[in-house]
Parts: C-alpha cells; sequence; structure tokens
C-alpha cells in the first residue's frame, strides 16, 4: 500500500476540470448560443428538487427510527438468551452476560456513528437518538441485572462482610491439662 | 466482587475434585517415611548359622524386630498394641523367636527368618504379677521342649513346637511369685524359686515333663525381701533385704534352703543404700551402692567377696560363655568424649580380652544398655560385637573399634512437635547447581514429555523417577519462595531436640538436652514441651529463631523446673536456665517484644505465674495487658475447671518483680457420680481465620463465632469411662461443652445417650467435630458442631457495610455476652480413631481437610464438607452447586484418601499441620513409633503449576508457533511481490 502511495506522491500530476463554469458569463469569451437562457432551467427544477430533497429527508426520518428501535429487537433476543442460560456460572451464561452488556455500551460510544448517514439539516434527529439510546440503556440494565441475578455484583451484605477478617479479642486465655 | 470470584473458582476446584490421591509414580516425591522401633530392653543375638546375622529386639514401644547385624536394617517388626507390653523376648528351637507380653498373659512365636507368626497362646492369668519368661536351652520332654512362663499367678509349661500348654501350676492361693526358674543340667527336675509376701523364700521342685511338685521347701526371713535378685548358679541366688543393706546369700542346694547374709557395709566402707544390678554373671554379681558399681564374688559356701569396683557411669552386659568354658561379660564407661568398651572374664577380672576406645557424640549421652555378643575371628581368637543404647535411645553397633551402624531410635517416642523457618538464602551464596546445563535441562524434560505421552521405556520411567526424587533442591538448606522447604523440630522422651528436614526427613542437627556437660544441679531433665521462643520476621530479620523447651527436674510435678533456649538454624543451646520454681502450665501470650521473642507466662503448683523472658520491655508489655490475661485449669480428677485472673506481683523475699500472684474467678464443677472429664480441647493458638462470615446459599449471612477462648469439654459417666461395650447404653451418657475461659459461660451444652468414649476431637474456626462411640447404634459417630454468634447477625445492611459503619472489626471481649447459637449432625463412621488433626494454611481461605488417623495406623483425609451441618438429604439445586453434598447417614472412607497411600505409621500418636507460604499447601507430618511427612493441598494446587507441569510441552509449542509466523510471513511476501509482478 505504502508504495502505491509513493508513487501517487512523486508521480505527475494533471487534471481535468469538469467544474461548470458556465454561471460566470464575464470569463467566457464565447457567447451563449441563440435562444439560450441562462437562467431559465434552474427556475424550472427547483420545484422537482425540493420535492426529491423531502422524499430523501422523509426517508432517513424512517430510516434512523428504524435504526433507533433495532435495539429492541436485539434486546428480546438477548432476553431469550438470558433466560435460556439459566442462572449459574459457567462460561455460556457468563459469554452472553458480557456480550449483553458490551453490545449496548459499543453501540452507546457510536451513537453518533451510527445515526451520520442521517443527518440532514431538515431531520430532526434528537427523538430516535433518544429511543435508541433508552433502549441501549434497557439493554445494559438488563445485562447487569442478568449479572447480579448470577452473583457477580457486590449488592449482598455477603460481599462486604467476606473480606472482613475476624474481630480482635480483648481478652486472653490459656491453660488446660496440669502437666503430669 | 474479586474475592466472590475467587471464592466461586475455589468452589469450582473443590466440587470438581471429590478426593485427593495421587499416582503410583508419584509415592514418595512430596511425603517421606521412616521406621523406628523405640528403645531397646532386650536383645538376642542370631548369629550361629552361616545365613544372615541378626539380632532380634523387643522395645519400651513394644516392638518386637529382628535386625541386620552388618547394616542395622529392619527385616521385620511387629508393633503390639500399646498395653500389649513386652516383658521378655528370647529364642526357642533356633528357629522361633518367643514375646512373653501382656504381664505374662499373651505368649507368642514368630519365625525367625521372616516374622510370620507361628503361633500363639493365651495364658490363664488371675491376678497381677510380675512376668517371667525361660527358655530352657536343653529341657527336652517326650520330643517337647517346654517354655516355661510365669505370670498372673500361674506358671505354664508351654510347648514350644506349637503353643499348646503342657502343663500349669496354680500358684495364686499361695501368693506367690516365681523369681527365678533354674534348672539343673541334665535333670529332668527344674528348681522355682520366688518369694511369698516378699518374706518368705519357697523353692518348688517341679517335675518338668508332668509339672507335679516333687518336693516344696520354705524359709522366712525376718524383715523381708525387696525386688532385686541377682541368680549367681544354678543354686544360689543374691537378693537384697528390705532396708537394701543387707545381702542375702539363698542356698537351695538338694532340697534345703539356707540363708547366708552379709551386710554391705561389712563389703565397702561407706555404704548407702544398695541396688543390684540386672547383669546374670555367672557367680558374680554386680551391686550399685553410693554412685559406684562393685563386683561380689559368691563362693561355693555363699561367702561374699569384693573384687572389683568400677564408677557408677558403667554399663554392663550380661555375661556369655566364651571357649574352654569361660563367661565373659562387657562393660562401657566414659572418659571425655570418649567411650571405652572392655570385654573382660567373669573368673578372673584381669583378664581382659578387648579393649577399644571409640569417639562417641556428646548428644547421644550416656550409655544405657550393652548387649554383647562373640565372633569366631579366623585367626580362631574371639571377637566381641557390642550392640550398646545410649541415653537418647539410640541404638549402635559397635565393632572392632568402630561404630557399624547407628539408628536413632529416639525418634520412635516423639513427644512433641513444632516447626521453624529455614535460613533465607544470602546473596552471596550460590545456588546449588540442580540443573546443569540447558542441554541437562532440555533432555530431562524431553523425558519428562516421553513419560507424559506414553512413549517411556521402563528404563527411561526410571530414569524420571529419579531425577523427580533429585529435582528441585528439595532438600536445601535454605528457605524457598513457596515454603515447602522447613524444618520440623522434635521433642522427645529422652529428652532429645530433632530438627528434621522435610523435604527428605534427614536430621539436621539433634541435640541432647541434659548432655553430660550441663551442670549438677538438675540431674535429669526430661523435656515436657516445645514451643516457638522467636519467629524473627519484619524487623528482627537478623535473628535467629529460637525455640523454648520447658523442662522439669523430676517426675514429681513439684520439681523445679528447666527452661532451654535453643538455636533452630545451628542446634546449639543458646542458654538454659534452671529457674527455681515448678511448672505446671506454660502459656504463650500473642504478644512479641522487640526482638520477637514471644511472651511466655509459667504457672506453679502455688497459682503463681511467672513471665518469660525477663526483661523490662517484656514487663511492661505485660503490665498493659495485664487485666486481659487469664489462666485456666482443668482438674480431670475432681472434674473441676478453675478460671484464674492476675491479680498482683508476688509478696515475700524470694519473689521478684516477674512473679504474679492469681485469683479465682469462676468453677466449673461437673457431678462426679454422673460426668467424669475425658478430654479437653481448645483451638490451635496461630490458627489463621480468613473471614468471619459463613455465606449461605440464599446469601444469607451467618457470623462465624470465632474465638480463641473457648474450650471444648467432653465429660462420660464414670461408668462409660473404661472399655467400650463395657456398659449398656442406659448407664453410659457422654456430654460435651463449649465454655467461654474467660467468664466461665458454657456457651452449648450437647448430651448424647447412651453413647461412650474415648473421645478424639478436633477444634478449628468456628467448629468442633469430635469421634465417640454409640452404644446403641454399636457404631462409631463423628458429630460437628458449628457456633455462631447471633449479636452480630443484624449486621445486613449492605449501604452500611460499604459505608464502613459496622462494629464487625471492633474488638470484642467475653464480657459482652455473645449470644450463641449452634448447628450441629452427626455421622456414622466405620472406623476407630487414633487421632484428629485438620489441615491449616496461611491465610486460612483453601478448604479444610480432615486428618484421621485411624486403628490401622493409617492417615484419612475427609473434606470439612462431609461434617457440615447443612446438608439435608435432597440438597437444592443452588445447595448442590455450592458444593453441598446429600446427607448419607455414615461418612464415606474413599481408599484413595489415604494420604499414607500404602504406608502404615505405626503406633500413631500425633498428627501436626504446619501451613506453606503457598495457600494451598499444608505441610502434614505424623508420628508414632514411624515418622511420616508429606504435603497436601486440601483444594489441589490452584496457585502454582504441579511440579510434572510439562515446560518442554510449552517451551516446543511457543517455539513452533514462532517459526509458524516467521514461515507464513515470508510466504506472503513472495506471494505479494509475485502478485505485483503481474
Amino acid at each position: 500500500m505504502d508504495k502505491g502511495k509513493a508513487v501517487m506522491g512523486t508521480g505527475r500530476r494533471w487534471a481535468v476540470e469538469f467544474s461548470d463554469q458556465s454561471t460566470v458569463p464575464s470569463s467566457r469569451d464565447i457567447l451563449d448560443p441563440p435562444g439560450f437562457s441562462r437562467a431559465s432551467p434552474e427556475q424550472d427544477d427547483s420545484a422537482t428538487s425540493r420535492q426529491k430533497k423531502d422524499a430523501e429527508a422523509n426517508w432517513k426520518l424512517q430510516k434512523a427510527w428504524e435504526v433507533a428501535q433495532s435495539p429492541f429487537k436485539n434486546l428480546m433476543m438477548m432476553g431469550f438468551m438470558m433466560w435460556m442460560a439459566g442462572n449459574t456460572v459457567h462460561l455460556f451464561s457468563i459469554g452472553i452476560t458480557f456480550s449483553a452488556l458490551w453490545q449496548p455500551i459499543s453501540a452507546l460510544q457510536s451513537v453518533g456513528k451510527i445515526f451520520e448517514p442521517f443527518k440532514d439539516n431538515k431531520v430532526e434527529l434528537l427523538m430516535p437518538k433518544l429511543v435508541f439510546l433508552a433502549l441501549n440503556l434497557g439493554g445494559l440494565a438488563l445485562g447487569i441485572w442478568k449479572l447480579n441475578t448470577l452473583g457477580l455484583l457486590p449488592t449482598h451484605a455477603s460481599d462486604w462482610v467476606s473480606s472482613l477478617a475476624p474481630p480482635q479479642e480483648v481478652e486472653h486465655s490459656g491453660g488446660g491439662f496440669v502437666f503430669h | 466482587m474479586a474475592i466472590r470470584v475467587y471464592l466461586l473458582f475455589l468452589l469450582f476446584l473443590s466440587s470438581a475434585i471429590v478426593t485427593y490421591s495421587l499416582y503410583e509414580d508419584q509415592a514418595g516425591l512430596m511425603d517421606w517415611h521412616q521406621r523406628y522401633i523405640g528403645k531397646v530392653k532386650h536383645a538376642v543375638f542370631h548369629t550361629q548359622k552361616t545365613g544372615r546375622k541378626r539380632v532380634i529386639v523387643s522395645t519400651e514401644e513394644n516392638v518386637v524386630a529382628s535386625l541386620d547385624l552388618r547394616l542395622g536394617e529392619i527385616f521385620w517388626r511387629h508393633v503390639l498394641g500399646t498395653k500389649d507390653a513386652i516383658d521378655g523376648v528370647d529364642i526357642a528351637l533356633g528357629k522361633y523367636v518367643i514375646t512373653l507380653s501382656s504381664e505374662g498373659s499373651t505368649l507368642r512365636a514368630w519365625n525367625l527368618p521372616d516374622g510370620q507368626m507361628v503361633w500363639e497362646t493365651s495364658l490363664h492369668s488371675a491376678q497381677q504379677s510380675k512376668s517371667l519368661l525361660s527358655v530352657p536351652v536343653n529341657l527336652k520332654v517326650d520330643k517337647d521342649y517346654p517354655i516355661l512362663v510365669f505370670g498372673g499367678g500361674y506358671l505354664h509349661a508351654v510347648s514350644a513346637i506349637d503353643g499348646e500348654v503342657l502343663w500349669k501350676k496354680d500358684f495364686t492361693a499361695e501368693g506367690f511369685e516365681v523369681q527365678r526358674v533354674l534348672q539343673p543340667p541334665g535333670s529332668r527336675i527344674i528348681y522355682v524359686l520366688g518369694f511369698v509376701n516378699s518374706a518368705e523364700a519357697v523353692v518348688y521342685q517341679i517335675d518338668s515333663k508332668t509339672g507335679e511338685v516333687v518336693s516344696q521347701k520354705s524359709m522366712e526371713f525376718p524383715g523381708g525381701f525387696s525386688g532385686g535378685i541377682s541368680s549367681v548358679s544354678s543354686d544360689k541366688v543374691v537378693v537384697l533385704d528390705s532396708t537394701r543393706s543387707i545381702l542375702v546369700t539363698i542356698i537351695f542346694l538338694d532340697g534345703g534352703i539356707s540363708f547366708q547374709k552379709t551386710r554391705i557395709s561389712d563389703l565397702v566402707e561407706d555404704s548407702g543404700n544398695a541396688e543390684i544390678l540386672s547383669p546374670l554373671l555367672t557367680n558374680m554379681l554386680a551391686v550399685k551402692v553410693n554412685k559406684r558399681t562393685i563386683f561380689v564374688r559368691v563362693d561355693g559356701e555363699g561367702k561374699l567377696e569384693v573384687v572389683d569396683s568400677l564408677s557408677d557411669e558403667t554399663a554392663m552386659s550380661d555375661s556369655l560363655p566364651v571357649a574352654d568354658d569361660q563367661e565373659a561379660f562387657a562393660s562401657i564407661h566414659h572418659e571425655g568424649s570418649k567411650i571405652h568398651l572392655m570385654v573382660k572374664l567373669v573368673n578372673d577380672l584381669d583378664t581382659v580380652l578387648l579393649k577399644e576406645s571409640i569417639q562417641m557424640d556428646q548428644h547421644r549421652g550416656r550409655v544405657h544398655k550393652v548387649f554383647v555378643n562373640n565372633y569366631i575371628r579366623t585367626d580362631r581368637s574371639n571377637g566381641f560385637r557390642a550392640l550398646i543404647v545410649m541415653e537418647d535411645h539410640s541404638l549402635l553397633l559397635l565393632q572392632q573399634g568402630a561404630i557399624v551402624w547407628s539408628r536413632e531410635e529416639g525418634l520412635a517416642s516423639v513427644t512433641d512437635v513444632t516447626t521453624a523457618e529455614l535460613p533465607v538464602e544470602k546473596d552471596g551464596v550460590s545456588v546449588s547447581k540442580v540443573e546443569h546445563t540447558l542441554v541437562d535441562w532440555l533432555k530431562g524434560h524431553v523425558l519428562k514429555l516421553k513419560g507424559s505421552l506414553l512413549l517411556a521405556s521402563p528404563e527411561d520411567v526410571a530414569a524420571i523417577q529419579e531425577m523427580r526424587l533429585k529435582s528441585s533442591g528439595r532438600s536445601k538448606l535454605t528457605r524457598d519462595h513457596n515454603g515447602f522447604r522447613k524444618l520440623i523440630i522434635a521433642l522427645t522422651r529422652a529428652g532429645k531436640l530433632f530438627a528434621l528436614h522435610t523435604g527428605d526427613g534427614r536430621i539436621v542437627w539433634s541435640m541432647l538436652l541434659n548432655s553430660p556437660s550441663k551442670s549438677e544441679a538438675c540431674e535429669r531433665p526430661s523435656g515436657i514441651s516445645l514451643y516457638q521462643w522467636q519467629v524473627p520476621h519484619h524487623h528482627a530479620m537478623d535473628e535467629n529463631p529460637s525455640v523454648l523447651v520447658v523442662g522439669r527436674c523430676g517426675s514429681d510435678s513439684s520439681a523445679p523446673g528447666v527452661l532451654s533456649f535453643v538455636d533452630v538454624y545451628t542446634g546449639k543451646e543458646i542458654s538454659s536456665s534452671d529457674i527455681g520454681h515448678s511448672v505446671v502450665q506454660v502459656l504463650p501470650l500473642p504478644f512479641t517484644d522487640e526482638t520477637e521473642q514471644r511472651l511466655h507466662l509459667i504457672a506453679d503448683t502455688n497459682g503463681h505465674v511467672h513471665l518469660y523472658p525477663k526483661t523490662s520491655e517484656a514487663l511492661s508489655i505485660f503490665e498493659r495487658e495485664f487485666q486481659n490475661v487469664y489462666w485456666y485449669t482443668v482438674e480431670a480428677d475432681d472434674g473441676i475447671i478453675r478460671g484464674h485472673a492476675m491479680k498482683s506481683s508476688c509478696s515475700g523475699e524470694t519473689a521478684d518483680k516477674y512473679c504474679f500472684t492469681t485469683r479465682e474467678l469462676w468453677t466449673v464443677v461437673f457431678p462426679s457420680e454422673s460426668e467424669k472429664i475425658i478430654s479437653t480441647l481448645t483451638r490451635k493458638p496461630n490458627e489463621v481465620v480468613h473471614t468471619q462470615a459463613k455465606v449461605n446459599t440464599d446469601q444469607d449471612l451467618l457470623y462465624k463465632y470465632v474465638s480463641k477462648n473457648l474450650l471444648f469439654v467432653a465429660t462420660v459417666s464414670p461408668k462409660g469411662a473404661g472399655e467400650i461395650s463395657s456398659v449398656t447404653p442406659e448407664e453410659s451418657a457422654l456430654v460435651v461443652y463449649l465454655i467461654d475461659t474467660i467468664t466461665g459461660r458454657i456457651l452449648h451444652r450437647l448430651s448424647h445417650q447412651g453413647c461412650q468414649g474415648p473421645v478424639h476431637a478436633v477444634f478449628s474456626e468456628n467448629w468442633v467435630v469430635y469421634h465417640y462411640f454409640n452404644l446403641r447404634a454399636h457404631k462409631y459417630e463423628v458429630t460437628v458442631v458449628e457456633i455462631y454468634d447471633q449479636s452480630r447477625a443484624e449486621n445486613k445492611n449492605v449501604w452500611k457495610l460499604i459505608l464502613g459503619k459496622h462494629n464487625l472489626t471492633a474488638p470484642i471481649s467475653s464480657y459482652s455476652r455473645p449470644e450463641v447459637f449452634t448447628k450441629s449432625q452427626s455421622y456414622f463412621f466405620a472406623q476407630s480413631v487414633k487421632t484428629i488433626a485438620v489441615t491449616s494454611t496461611a491465610k486460612g481461605i483453601t478448604s479444610k481437610q480432615l486428618l484421621i488417623g485411624t486403628i490401622g495406623d493409617q492417615i484419612l483425609a475427609l473434606d470439612k464438607r462431609f461434617v457440615d451441618p447443612r446438608r439435608t438429604l435432597n440438597p437444592s439445586q443452588a445447595e448442590k452447586e455450592e458444593g453441598i453434598i446429600p446427607l448419607t447417614d455414615s461418612l464415606p472412607i474413599i481408599p484413595q484418601s489415604y494420604i499414607t497411600h500404602s504406608l502404615k505409621v505405626e503406633g500413631l500418636r500425633g498428627i501436626i499441620t504446619a501451613p506453606a507460604k503457598l495457600e494451598s499447601t499444608t505441610h502434614v507430618f505424623a508420628y508414632g513409633v514411624d515418622l511420616f511427612y508429606t504435603r497436601l493441598a486440601p483444594s489441589k494446587t490452584y496457585d502454582s503449576l504441579t511440579d510434572d507441569f510439562s515446560y518442554a510441552l510449552l517451551l516446543i509449542t511457543i517455539v513452533a508457533l514462532v517459526a509458524a509466523i516467521y514461515i507464513t510471513w515470508v510466504l506472503s511476501e513472495k506471494k505479494e511481490l509475485s502478485e505485483k509482478w503481474r
């Protein structure tokens, strides 16, 4: 890959200018042909392009909502898997639980990226984002709940006491049978 | 959370592995076993035949054994029971070893070459009496060779061939005690000489064929006899009278008895109490008077005449016939660090047949016994070999001026054991090279790999085994990272201290406490117990650790005590002191001074306690804790337990400031008509408990009542204190108590109706497991009692615990009256038990195993999970996952969980456990007549790789992977290049 880049970097350059400079008549030496009106097509197209843009925005919003709701399916599936895995600690249940925790977290991290394609001035993305967040947080909560049911969260008194050493005793005594 | 995961992990491991067991080739890798016989009482040589030369010995540990005379190895050995003391041993018919035991009531014959029992005869015994075994050399009655045995008031003649009783004579009515059985050569009449009530000498002439009394003569001796007797010839014996100042020669020639009195003061000038010594010498006897040993010759008329006198510390052998109707005997006396062995003719004390001087280790003490045996040298002269028993019970064979072999038989009577660390490896000291070069190392591992892949040939297997035994420097004399190498300090009954290496069991050093160089003030101190005096760590690293041996100057409990401080690294005595007061109890306190010396209180018979070490620093530490130190005594005979507190400094002119008086605080009196104390037990003072909480399946919390001031007491009805099944179930009851030794409060009482001792118990953390006999079920039972603290049970709020708002770590006092409750459960156990111990680890995290010394002298490791009061018939799923075993009526005995595998620790008396540095591992040392040591990992070694982990396999895998990565990289480069050129 590097070699390719290197070739491109040091090689000869040439460019074709495709941009239309026709909107600037003064720069042109050649006159427009007779009967050609420079302004008219733009005015004509404006109605259709707006329509097109509206449709696109609608489509984007729809897609955004779809994406926002997609964790719900995931959530359902996770719930089912968790129920299948049972409440004992073994490889399967641990794997399920950690994937259930990881998925929402990674999704939450990349909220911006996921909704990037639907970014538009006209599309209100706040609601889909919020729904997406809520659903993922729900997934996260489900994972944490599962973690707790597996007994891996320190939510019981036993978790905090089991590391406490026995208390010191104030009095000391010794003795026993008399030596014979 | 980490702890939870850790615990779960542990639990997994422990539930996955139900039993501890090892493979055949692992035996002897971590464990060692040493066989002993004990202090020799009698020895009979068997050297006539041209086969293997051997000596038959019987010992104070009730062992009869046959030893190889060349090497001192045991050919065969039998350990009789503790109540089956051997009274006599002899060889009959040249092929049987005859032993008389149990006060003359059991006679056994063992095959001389292999030690198999040929016959056993129980002899009738009516009363307690002295017992006597006599194997006449050339007495033959109708093709039979009778053995004459006196014991229990009966004289028996037993056939040597099959052990049948030929005849018996009842002497119980007369109260006749046989002293000597004499047999004039060539006659079928035997003379039986004895005393009636120690005042009348009686001689019976008995027909050896029928047992009929041919004639009986008796004669009263005014004043009476004392015990000592010496038979000097076939018609004369010499005894001491009851005042111990007159020697009486009894002549019973031709059916008549006559006495001849000789005052000892006529023989020697300054006479005191005399004592007849045991050696059998012809026409001569040895008498100990006034710390001198005098030889007295007896002539034909019974006249006595002193022929020689020796110093007190001379040991002598019996006389033995040498050529030309001569008899010789051996004597050994000390001179400096040498011993002198002399063999002289009995008739002519000036003729010295042999004189040898041998350098002797000071720490063997004095010679106690000598047994001598002769052989014919190539030049037809007599050679002698002497078997000697030393003060430290060791057994040595001397021949041609050298010690041929020696056996440390003191280790057969270990009384107390502790452990000590080895020195830290110094920087400058290079590690002894275990694996020499990389090639050797690789070779070794390739061999191991072959072994694990089952490719090894028998020679390879042998090589692997040898390598394992030598490997990892397990017998080095420095501390190792895992704490596997330690010293076991053992105190023996002879008062000798041994340091054994855990790696291979060799004796690193040994030290006799009462070595002859010591002061005269305390002549024969006997060791009582052993304590860790100084265990340096942290700031006192430069000090050597030391142990404290508490001894006593006599057998009486009021005799003054002796303290001896011994350096553990060197085995040298740092100091010793006669402390000038008696020792009834030693209380190690949980405080140490600047140099890590532990404070000890020693209680005397007056109820005073003395503080050691006697330094002002120790005194200030003790005075700080003065109010909090208590002391209790168990008076088993009276059924009383008393608690004492410190009161004040001693007053009186002899008192020093380290002496304190005590006052009685409480007494627990058991009704003497219904309860008798048979066993008490406390927790080990150095036990480490990891946590105070016990978590149940449903995350429920129980707080353990972990207190060092708890005393477990077991009592039985006085009727039930005897043998098992000697009472009916209605008459016997076993009651166990848990008593707080600070306040005397009885925390728990549990009564077992129809049960009986002996009780063997083990107390650890918050539980007691004890073993007893159930008379109704005719089975042994094991009961577990777990103690929980009710008053802390309220501490269950998570937030309070998270924020640390609890009082769980605050110091507790017994005066705060903790409310406790107990859980208990009982199980049947199929075996009779000699002792129980429990594993102990460095942090107390690893699950525990009970180590049960069974009646078969083996040690069974039983998981604590089997004695868990939470066991139910149908545990729930969650309980099963936690490792709770369904309840069964009896505890399983899994053959693989015998940690002694195929070995036996004969005469097992005690099991000691000590933690290694590695949390998973514990040292186990069992002692009896034999010694056994092993390392145990109750939950397997979860914190280290096992010894047989194949490093070679790992290495090969890594190398192969690296090579594969390199090769694929090269290949991919090539491919890429060719792609580019296309």
